[in-house]
């Protein structure tokens, strides 16, 4: 019951609080992005206010804990009082500050990832279809024989054989991810290969890195930026839960899926703390993909719901 | 008759193909790992000799090729080797832990496939009704939430309260009604997490074929709404259909790791990742293969299946 009282009263703050952020966009933005700040719709706005949020909570972790990350401030699984707000963890470090100290670890490293998964997967694809033949043809049947393996169990293999630590994680979690990326980047870019003004380029004899960064990347970069927000989305759910098995990000360093998997232990005692990081990770992705959503409406220039 | 036959064992082939491509991946990524297997094992204080009698122990004296020929051949006949922490037959550890697994997988499947079928039927059927919004937003949240998310509020839910056990433990020697009891709470996480997407496609699919020219002439016949989507539409809704099924089913192979962990489930994903945190790299090449190769026969089925629901796919290339 408490539950459905909760939802009830989160969707009741968050609609007229998005319906104020999309107003204020609208005002302060300069007149070209106004416009499309002023129509996007409610869901968008809310996206984009938590999106805000989570990197402001991130940039400004430690002015913002009230303890620091990693100290023991006091006894174990402290229920909720004045001084710590959410309690204290399993060792009595105290939950809001590793909390807020986890926006910045967590949502820091996923975004690493991604990033590099996509340096080196869109770089990759784009190449391949450039070049074609031999080349495109070896990269491509690689890339299926990798994907044939889903990606949690091949992340897990290769973190058995590279042993657990943040940048073993980060480059293999990028390593798997990019061969997500290179396919798409690599169909994106074969429509744009053929194009009469990339050949006029080739003609001129420009160089491959400059078709790629001055002739394609231009053309392909709308849907890379879109596929890029559901990347995140599945590397952050991928980085949150290897480290909620105990095989990502490693202790003392806050982060939300192990906070979860440390004080679990509380939940079958009626205690809602564990849930919070959870719940911080989903919330996250709800926003992403609402944004992503917004993004695909706008790029497919779809006006008509189907 | 002839060519649907042609078709199956076109694509049998292929897979037997795709298979050995992940297998010769999988062994191969072990090759990948820095120094060596045995030296690894046993830690900087080992002596040459020790290192030396390992290795011929484990076999890792004889080229890549060799070792990959011993492992394949053995995998065929049912022998995993031993593993390296525990030194035991990989075989038999893995022997009720794999039918635990496709117990739960089966389970879940068995609730999420009518499930969302109904749902997205439903969904299509009363398009932009309030059912259909708020069906919509609670996948798009549920695909958005981490399976442990999900696992600790039913856990909070109904296991606190003392409806479900929060812990699964199972015995051989359970009645089947017992076993679907412990394993309930497991088997409904993962039916959330794939319910949501597979009722988001066939919503789509069944959508998508709305416009069609026959479906107008059925609509102006005065067909009943419902029998139009169920007799016009679905039939041939069902090739995506199954794709969506078979993608999400395989889906659950990777979910299973995670709500194993969550509710202590005796099966696969649970020993998985006991075996990464130790390092048992034996044990680990043998449970991805299973996954793995459950995965591709799974889209080998999928791509099959759509394909006879459609003729018209069987002469493309």
């Amino acid at each position: 019951m408490g539950v459905v009282v909760f939802l009830i009263a989160f969707v009741a703050v968050s609609i007229p609080l998005s319906w104020a952020f999309r107003a204020a966009l609208a005002r302060l933005l300069p007149r070209d992005m106004a416009y499309a700040a002023g129509t996007m719709p409610l869901t968008a706005a809310f996206g984009l206010m938590v999106v805000g949020l989570y990197v402001f909570v991130a940039l400004f972790a430690p002015l913002l804990a009230p303890f620091p990350e990693r100290a023991v401030v006091g006894s174990q699984f402290q229920p909720w009082d004045s001084t710590h707000w959410l309690g204290t963890d399993r060792l009595g470090r105290d939950m809001l500050s590793r909390l807020i100290y986890g926006a910045r670890n967590t949502v820091g490293i996923a975004f690493a990832t991604t990033a590099l998964a996509f340096l080196v997967g869109s770089l990759l694809g784009i190449w391949a279809a450039l070049r074609g033949g031999w080349l495109d043809q070896g990269l491509s049947r690689f890339v299926d024989a990798l994907m044939a393996i889903p990606s949690l169990i091949f992340s897990l293999l290769l973190l058995t054989i590279f042993g657990t630590s943040v940048l073993t994680l980060i480059l293999v979690i990028a390593a798997v991810d990019a061969t997500r990326v290179y396919r798409i980047a690599r169909s994106v870019a074969q429509g744009v290969v053929v194009m009469d003004y990339v050949e006029a380029a080739r003609l001129r004899g420009e160089g491959t890195w400059y078709l790629i960064r001055r002739e394609i990347l231009p053309n392909a970069l709308a849907p890379l930026v879109a596929e890029f927000g559901l990347r995140f989305c599945f590397v952050f759910l991928t980085i949150s839960s290897l480290s909620f098995l105990g095989l990502g990000i490693q202790p003392p360093t806050a982060d939300w899926g192990s906070m979860v998997r440390d004080n679990a232990t509380l939940i079958t005692f009626g205690d809602v703390t564990p849930l919070l990081p959870a719940g911080a990770i989903a919330l996250l992705t709800v926003a992403v993909n609402f944004i992503v959503d917004w993004q695909l409406y706008r790029a497919s220039g779809l006006k008509e719901r189907i | 008759m002839h060519l649907v036959l042609m078709m199956i064992l076109q694509r049998l082939a292929l897979g037997v193909l795709t298979l050995f491509v992940v297998s010769l991946v999988i062994f191969g990524a072990t090759e990948l790992l820095p120094g060596d297997l045995a030296s690894t094992l046993l830690g900087q204080s080992a002596t040459p000799e020790t290192v030396a009698a390992l290795r011929a122990q484990l076999g890792l004296d004889q080229p890549a090729p060799v070792r990959y020929w011993a492992w394949l051949t053995g995998v065929l006949q049912g022998d995993f080797g031993v593993s390296l922490a525990t030194r035991r037959p990989i075989a038999d550890m893995l022997a009720t832990r794999l039918g635990n697994t496709v117990f739960l997988a089966l389970y879940a499947a068995a609730i999420a496939v009518p499930l969302s079928l109904i749902l997205g039927v439903l969904a299509a059927l009363w398009r932009n009704s309030l059912f259909d919004r708020v069906a919509n937003a609670g996948a798009l949240s549920a695909i958005s939430f981490p399976e442990f998310f999900l696992a600790y509020i039913l856990i909070f839910l109904l296991a606190q309260s003392g409806y479900f056990p929060s812990m699964t433990r199972i015995s051989p020697n359970m009645s089947l009604g017992d076993k679907l009891y412990v394993t309930f709470l497991p088997a409904l996480t993962l039916t959330l997490v794939v319910t949501a997407h597979m009722m988001r496609m066939t919503r789509a699919a069944i959508i998508n074929l709305m416009a069609q020219p026959y479906i107008e002439m059925a609509r102006l016949k005065g067909l009943s709404p419902l029998r139009i989507v169920l007799r016009h539409a679905l039939p041939n809704a069902l090739a995506p259909i199954i794709n969506v099924i078979a993608i999400n089913l395989a889906y659950l192979i990777t979910g299973v790791v995670v709500v194993e962990v969550v509710f202590v489930y005796p099966g696969l994903g649970q020993l998985m990742v006991d075996s990464v945190s130790k390092r048992d790299i034996a044990v680990v090449q043998a449970i991805a293969l299973i996954f793995a190769s459950a995965y591709v026969l799974l889209n080998l089925t999928a791509d099959v299946l759509s394909t006879l629901t459609n003729p018209r796919l069987m002469r493309r290339k």
